[in-house]
């Protein structure tokens, strides 16, 4: 079993968990031009190594909270 | 006329399980008053609210457990009429049901499908918190050593019990 270090609640399952993606996406403006706004809806980063996530605890406390993982190894950086 | 709370019904008619050690018994608790508090808030019923993460406050009778950052849950006597507070304050005492899990070995049988560490060091006295049993989310409190107090919403109260009388087949439980 896959443990995730939630700040507040320490290792917990990752069946508790819920994935919310790649972290630190920017909502455009509501005037930006629309490849700006694909690239927001669209574009992901797929990285071979470290890799900012966003993640919830939402079957315990609830917290959104990033953290970063080796897409190679499956492990979380520190 | 159609059976309201097909769940708790059938939880009724199955019983308890054999509560003769060394099986884990697993029974339905009493009605109770159960208060879901949300917001900045310092005391619910004159009660300080717990601040330390995954830990439950006990005065008296009521119980207040700490589910998340400013989350809260309060376990209170049935006859306890809801206080308002300086935040969120939601009677939800039919939302859920609780379960006493109770005995020799009762973190072995919750491990069967909760993934949390339940070892006295990791999980003691006093500590709750939201988790999963299985496909239902619970939240989980550990009143005494080898007493478990659960709640699931009730429309996975059915699904819980059944899947704890399975595990319990492990111990022996007829």
């Amino acid at each position: 079993m896959k443990l995730i270090p939630c700040p507040i609640c320490g290792e917990r399952a990752e069946i508790e968990f819920a994935y919310g993606g790649q972290a630190g996406l920017v909502r455009p403006p509501p005037t930006a031009t629309e490849a700006a706004w694909g690239a927001y809806l669209y574009s992901r980063e797929n990285p071979k190594g470290a890799l900012r996530e966003r993640w919830r605890h939402i079957h315990g406390c609830g917290r959104f909270f990033n953290l970063t993982r080796d897409t190679v190894t499956d492990k979380f950086i520190p | 006329m159609p059976d309201a709370l097909p769940p708790l019904a059938a939880l009724a008619r199955r019983g308890p399980l054999d509560r003769a050690s060394p099986v884990p018994g697993v029974t339905l608790a009493p009605p109770m008053r159960r208060v879901a508090l949300h917001g900045d808030m310092s005391f619910y019923a004159g009660i300080p609210l717990p601040r330390t993460p995954l830990r439950a406050a006990l005065s008296d009778e009521t119980a207040i457990l700490w589910l998340g950052p400013e989350e809260w849950l309060v376990l209170a006597p049935a006859c306890d009429n809801v206080v308002p507070g300086n935040g969120s304050v939601v009677d939800v005492s039919h939302r859920q049901v609780g379960l006493h899990i109770e005995g020799y070995r009762a973190e072995t049988l919750l491990n069967a499908a909760c993934p949390l560490d339940l070892d006295l060091d990791a999980f003691p006295v006093g500590a709750c918190t939201r988790t999963v049993f299985g496909k239902a989310q619970i939240t989980l409190w550990r009143r005494d050593a080898a007493l478990f107090h659960l709640e699931v919403a009730r429309s996975f109260a059915g699904y819980v019990h059944a899947l704890l009388r399975e595990a319990a087949l492990e111990f022996g439980a007829g």
